[in-house]
């Protein structure tokens, strides 16, 4: 069952340098499965996250042939309509809390936030599910957690009250850009290892954009490696090691390996023609 | 005699009345033309560590020796000791040309002929030479970390010391970086002591390394111990397993 | 290769050729605001009337016609019309343009520039070098320009050049603030720590390093600073303390027109109006100036 489907993506900022196309023509489709996004700086990759959820301020345009969400053309909804999806049937994790969680609020309020307003629950029942939620990404004394502030939190922490507070509304589809990017690299398996027992868990559809092509190959089922707004390959996360497109073979070989040998690592070809602005 | 030796060393932070302590009785040892690693997470000390050899943290205990030599922050030790910053959108001065960038260290210590210096410099590190009087925002980060290496070069130090250099690039421009800091080295015979939280660069980088965490050295490993996961501690252990973890195939 | 194309040459072939370059797209953006266009404007206007006085003035501005006073607005020769001694007010506003200049002038080269000085070696050194010169900074601060200006003239006697002295003396603080608080920030960044690490001394870092990053902003507050110090002048003026007649220094030449306010309103308004034009010029341009030259535009 598709839930998403995007055709003929293209972003285009109109800035007084000239027009910029960060996403030039992205087709994917996406069940409830995981999807993966992978790319470098200036791929679209972030661009492309924010498109489905039209957020995506003026300069920058978003058009495609066609972007339909459980059946609605997200390209013909109204704003008003869109930020009825946002949240409830599609949820957004960003890379860092520090910035993404409001600094002068209690985590326990901006949890509640949503259900008061949204929902109309009264205090002690939104309560009880903002402290389920923190529970169900094992955060171990949620109640502490939530009196407490964001820059009281650790950065694996925050990201899990990240999670936590977009997952309440039980989403569809949920968006996670670079979430453990700005993670230590312990702390990156963990979050990892709860976010996907949540995915699987509820079913829902997920998007998980990063520039790290190994960890997204682990963690979905299938990847879009994405280079300057295109997307240049689209495969099983099980037969990345069989990629085709030469970008995809450069990202793959052109991380060191522990215990490798220590020559000269393989760089990618910039004079390559699939690496030319076309 | 080890060119780099740190004794011991305690850097600590005074904050408001508190005192923080990023670094406690870390002590290692670097010989000429060693890569020397030191990895961590975010708050184990790897990087003060660093800025406590250019004089840039205070050091509260324990001693440190270049070439047998107590430390001493004078016009012969910056041209022994060179360091290239992890974000290089913050380590050039935005309103200075790279000419400027480059010829400035030659100009403080008096030397001269700084044009024929200035082109080979960006030639060494393979950039056009006409990018000579570009501004930093005119280059990408790749780039910019290429003017951060050659600076550091400009006044032929022995130790070149790095603060994750790659960490801000992207993969396909880390290896490109990394290449080209393999090939200044063994041009140069330099010594590097490098920081990272990759243990996947260290290893390519390095021959021996240092975990770090909470400001202390945790165990200290070679190359080949590293690469058959030969770690005594669980902490080095985790920190394999988490980046080994994603080394599939 | 056409002028453009040089300014706009990726790859400079000398250090001017690249500062020319980076004026040229900051007048560029600067020239997509009309505002900023128009105050710019005025004070061209501003200059070229005071450069050409001798030349645009239709009168002296000094001598008197008694027969002719009080002429209004539109009568033949004086489009302005006299003031109260005959004097065409057009040609006194054209000579008052050169105070005014002057003025203006002598405050933007020495408050700014001590304001930079002070503020930047406080920044930079912090410690008790920093409270020191904070405390000065304060007291200077605290001084009313009024009662230093009394004094002044008590002492030296009343002159243009006493009122421009004590306007000087008290309008540095601001720019020592502004100027300590950006070399607060910039003096964590690594570009700095790297020169330090170069062997660079005080001297050069604050000079080389420090000043070019405080400068926008000291220059965005100068723009906008001198609409307040031509308003202070005219005060002075206005009170006797400053310029003294003949001089046709508007804010004289309000002080004077106050008695014919009701009747004849122009001897006083027409350099009112000189006055809110210039300053209204300064503050469009500096607003301008601030989108341009803000390093955060100029930024990655």
């Amino acid at each position: 069952m598709t839930l998403l489907s995007v055709e003929n993506l293209r972003v285009t900022f109109d800035t007084e340098a000239g027009r910029v196309e960060a996403v030039r023509g992205v087709s994917f489709s996406l069940g409830r499965e995981r999807l993966g996004i992978v790319g470098e700086s200036g791929s679209g990759k972030t661009m492309t996250g924010r498109s489905v959820l039209r957020l995506i301020r003026p300069p920058g345009r978003i058009e495609a042939d066609r972007m339909t969400f459980d059946g609605q053309d997200l390209m013909r909804l109204s704003e008003r309509e869109m930020r009825a999806l946002r949240g409830p049937r599609i949820a957004m994790v960003m890379q860092d809390p520090k910035y993404s969680l409001n600094p002068v609020l209690r985590v326990g309020d901006q949890l509640m936030e949503g259900l008061r307003q949204r929902d109309r629950l009264g205090r002690a029942a939104a309560r009880a599910k903002a402290i389920a939620a923190l529970e169900a990404v094992q955060i171990r004394d949620p109640e502490r957690v939530m009196d407490a502030y964001p820059h009281e939190l650790s950065g694996g922490m925050g990201q899990r009250v990240m999670i936590a507070m977009m997952l309440i509304p039980n989403p569809d589809l949920l968006i996670a850009d670079e979430p453990t990017s700005a993670l230590d690299v312990t702390v990156q398996a963990e979050v990892l290892r709860i976010l996907d027992d949540l995915v699987r868990e509820r079913g829902m559809g997920l998007i998980f954009i990063s520039h790290d092509l190994r960890l997204v190959a682990r963690f979905c089922d299938r990847v879009l490696v994405m280079y300057k707004g295109r997307v240049v390959e689209e495969l099983a996360a099980a037969d990345l090691l069989n990629a085709r497109h030469p970008y995809t073979q450069g990202l793959l070989n052109c991380l060191p390996r522990i215990g490798g040998d220590r020559g000269p690592l393989p760089g990618l070809d910039r004079t390559a023609p699939w690496a030319q602005e076309a | 005699m080890a060119l780099i030796e740190i004794d011991n060393l305690s850097v600590t932070f005074t904050a408001q009345g508190r005192q923080v302590r990023a670094v406690e009785g870390v002590s290692l040892s670097v010989p000429a033309r060693e890569s020397y690693g030191l990895v961590g997470e975010s708050g184990s000390g790897k990087s003060t560590i660093l800025r406590a050899i250019c004089g840039l943290a205070p050091v509260s205990a324990g001693t440190i020796r270049i070439g047998g030599e107590v430390l001493r922050h004078d016009k012969a030790f910056v041209r022994r000791v060179q360091m290239v910053f992890q974000d290089p959108y913050a380590s050039l001065h935005p309103r200075h040309t790279l000419d400027r960038t480059l010829s400035e260290p030659l100009a403080i210590h008096g030397l001269g002929d700084a044009d024929r210096r200035v082109m080979q410099a960006l030639e060494a590190v393979g950039l056009p030479t006409s990018f000579r009087f570009r501004y930093p925002h005119q280059l990408s980060g790749g780039q910019r970390q290429r003017v951060a290496i050659a600076r550091a070069l400009m006044l032929e130090p022995e130790i070149v010391l790095l603060d994750e250099p790659t960490s801000a690039l992207d993969a396909s421009v880390q290896a490109e970086v990394l290449n080209l800091l393999s090939r200044l080295r063994d041009e140069r015979g330099l010594t590097f002591l490098m920081v990272s939280h990759d243990l996947a660069v260290i290893d390519h980088m390095c021959d021996r390394v240092l975990v770090m965490q909470h400001g202390r050295a945790v165990e200290e490993l070679t190359r080949d111990a590293l690469a058959g996961a030969q770690m005594k501690t669980d902490y080095a252990r985790s920190l394999f397993e988490a980046s080994a973890d994603r080394m599939m195939g | 290769m056409t002028l453009t194309e040089w300014l706009r040459d990726p790859n400079p072939a000398s250090r001017r050729q690249a500062r020319l370059g980076q004026a040229w797209l900051a007048w560029l953006r600067l020239k997509r605001n009309p505002l900023a266009m128009a105050g710019l404007a005025i004070i061209v206007l501003l200059l070229v009337l005071a450069a050409f006085a001798p030349v645009l003035a239709t009168h002296d501005p000094i001598a008197q016609n008694l027969q002719n006073r009080l002429q209004p607005p539109g009568s033949p020769g004086h489009w302005l019309g006299t003031d109260d001694f005959g004097r065409d007010i057009w040609s006194r506003i054209v000579y008052g343009a050169r105070i005014t200049l002057s003025v203006i002038a002598l405050v933007a080269v020495t408050a700014p520039v001590l304001g930079l000085i002070i503020g930047t070696v406080a920044g930079y050194f912090g410690g008790w070098v920093d409270a020191v010169l904070m405390r000065v900074t304060d007291i200077f601060l605290a001084f009313p320009r009024l009662i230093l200006a009394l004094a002044l003239v008590a002492v030296l006697g009343p002159g243009i050049e006493n009122a421009v002295l004590a306007i000087a003396l008290t309008a540095w603080p601001p720019y020592a603030r502004v100027a300590r608080a950006e070399t607060l920030t910039v003096r964590n960044s690594d570009y700095i720590a790297a020169v330090r690490l170069q062997g660079a001394g005080p001297v050069r870092i604050i000079w080389g390093h420090i000043m070019p990053m405080c400068l926008p902003s000291v220059i965005i507050r100068v723009t906008l600073d001198m609409a307040g110090v031509i308003l202070i002048a005219a005060g002075l003026g206005f009170l006797g303390l400053g310029a003294q007649p003949p001089l046709s220094e508007w804010g004289l030449m309000i002080s004077a027109g106050r008695k014919y306010l009701f009747e004849q309103w122009w001897v006083a308004t027409m350099p009112g109006l000189a006055i809110f034009i210039v300053s209204l010029g300064f503050n469009l341009l500096g607003d301008g100036l601030r989108d341009v030259l803000d390093p955060r535009s100029a930024g990655k």
